[in-house]
């Protein structure tokens, strides 16, 4: 018995938040389309509630087994808009409606997938799912909404830009916490485990298990013994710390999968904060020797971490997807909170962030009156970022009606607090009416 | 199937007669253990190799951590593997 080894996992887990965050199975909705939406809903509702039936009760028992948590059990399932084309429908409320109905039946607390991919231009079911979005995730608790408006391949759907501009805005007119399951993505993902942005892709296999593994603290803790040490060395404990979490997230996607009798899809090497005190990416950057995230140094601090991430974690599983990297919510880490709150993080710092780490602007609480145009004009601005340099980037920013900049925003449990941040008041509106589409750059012609 | 049992806590009389007596009452074979005392805390491991009969896990850790309660230490079992993923390739 290696003693050192054995109490080390277990302080890992009891004091630095080891957790897998994740346990989510994609499902394919393609033998569901059906031209009656009705017709439909059962055969999707039928098909999720046989194929996860277990799923909850299988994570559940492995937790017990292993002594690691496992934070969330999640489905993700094929963008809803593929299926609503053989519809008739006007309205796909009633799939988000079954979605609903069939999470609560299998215990699980998210479901992805009601979802398009519109990167190129706007298919029968695309626009009709981008106007059923403000409604669909007001009205059920547990759907989550994500578009694709962008791609490296294809450029930038800018029509696409301006409707979900739009769409957050009357998502959050309708309820505050409908704008915190919605992402509109450029290069988007088709394996992510994490929520709100997780879809099925086509390509995969008709039912599969991904995992996303988590553990900023624990990194912050390896690397609170390195200090002052050159940045060789803290490149290299990051890995070594990231290669263990991934491999706890490799034993346990394997076994999942197998008692669940489905194929073992990706690990997804993130590192996850919540706003829990020791669980922050955010203090992370801290340790690397910043006085507070959002300072000078941040960029190149993040884009270190995410890197050391990704090559620890590579040789620990068999497969990675998803976004892996370093996640940078606010409202979701405390130390990204407390920079926020005080001043030392902005949109803009935010902004050039998430060009070199995994995600984009996540969980930001911006003022209620803020317009749909400069809304969209965000969400162009992260989409160029993410085309420009082959990367995924994300928007998920909660317009808080009625608050102003620095009041504080509640969303609770892991979705965590927020104070309202500054947006810049010049307007953008001449800029998102244009519409039309913004071409692939050059270097998408690789064939 | 074998698992890790670790016990952690401040050292008193009858901690080790306690676990492996509840440990032999669950039919677990003891097949190595080392105890040390670590920052002043008494810090056990046993590694048990468990009965093939199916085990019922969450009712194993709540016997075990009455055990734990009674005797003031913390007592947590998990499954040999997830200590040789993290360290092993």
């Amino acid at each position: 018995m290696e003693t050192s080894q054995i109490l080390e996992t277990i302080r890992m887990i009891d004091e630095e938040n080891l957790d897998i965050r994740t346990i989510t199975m994609g499902i394919s909705l393609l033998d569901c389309i059906d031209p009656d939406i009705q017709r439909a809903c059962d055969k999707i509702y039928q098909k999720i509630t046989t194929k996860a039936a277990h799923l909850v009760e299988v994570a559940t028992a492995i937790e017990a087994e292993y002594g690691v948590p496992i934070i969330h059990k999640r489905i993700a399932v094929t963008p809803i808009s593929i299926i609503g084309a053989a519809t008739d429908a006007t309205d796909y409320l009633p799939f988000a409606q079954a979605l609903d109905r069939a999470a609560k039946k299998v215990g699980i607390n998210f479901i992805g997938g009601f979802s398009a991919l519109v990167q190129k231009g706007y298919q029968k079911g695309d626009e009709i799912l981008i106007h059923s979005l403000p409604q669909a995730l007001s009205q059920t608790e547990f759907v989550c909404g994500s578009v694709n408006v962008g791609s490296s391949k294809s450029g930038i759907n800018m029509d696409a830009v301006r409707d979900m501009g739009e769409a957050v805005k009357a998502a959050a007119a309708l309820s505050p916490l409908a704008p915190a399951k919605l992402v509109v993505f450029a290069n988007a993902v088709e394996d992510n485990p994490f929520m709100a942005g997780a879809f099925h892709g086509v390509g995969e296999a008709d039912v599969v298990i991904n995992v996303g593994v988590s553990g900023p603290g624990v990194v912050k803790r390896a690397l609170e013994k390195v200090k002052g040490e050159p940045f060789d060395v803290v490149a290299e404990t990051i890995k070594k710390t990231a290669f263990k979490i991934t491999r706890v997230g490799q034993l346990v996607g394997h076994i999942a999968a197998e008692r669940l009798e489905v194929p073992f899809g990706i690990v997804d090497l993130s590192l996850a904060p919540t706003p829990k005190v020791g669980d922050s990416v955010a203090r992370i950057l801290e340790e690397i020797g910043l006085e507070t995230v959002g300072t000078h140094g941040t960029t190149a601090a993040l884009a270190m971490l995410n890197d050391a991430v990704k090559k620890g974690g590579v040789m620990a599983c068999n497969q990675v997807g998803g976004l892996s990297g370093a996640f940078i919510p606010v409202s979701e880490d405390e130390g990204m909170i407390a920079a926020a709150t005080s001043g030392a993080l902005n949109l803009e710092k935010l902004e050039a962030m998430t060009a070199v780490c995994s995600v984009g602007l996540d969980m930001i609480a911006i003022p209620g009156d803020t317009p749909a145009s400069t809304i969209a004009a965000m969400i162009a601005d992260e989409a160029a970022i993410g085309m420009i340099n082959n990367k995924t980037t994300a928007v998920r920013v909660i317009p808080a009606v009625g608050a102003k900049v620095g009041d504080n925003v509640e969303f609770g449990g892991l979705l965590g607090r927020s104070p309202v941040m500054a947006v810049n008041p010049a307007s953008s509106a001449d800029f998102i009416a244009r519409g039309g589409h913004i071409p692939a750059p050059i270097h998408s012609f690789k064939n | 199937m074998r698992a890790v049992l670790t016990v952690i806590g401040r050292d008193k009389v009858g901690i080790v007669a306690g676990v492996s007596q509840t440990l032999a009452e669950l039919k677990f074979n003891i097949v190595d253990m080392s105890q040390t005392i670590m920052q002043d805390n008494f810090t056990m491991m046993l590694m048990c190799e468990l009965p093939a009969t199916t085990i019922d896990f969450e009712q194993v850790r709540g016997r075990l951590n009455e055990l734990g309660q009674q005797l003031g230490v913390q007592i947590r079992i998990q499954r040999e593997e997830i200590f040789d993923t993290m360290y092993k390739i």
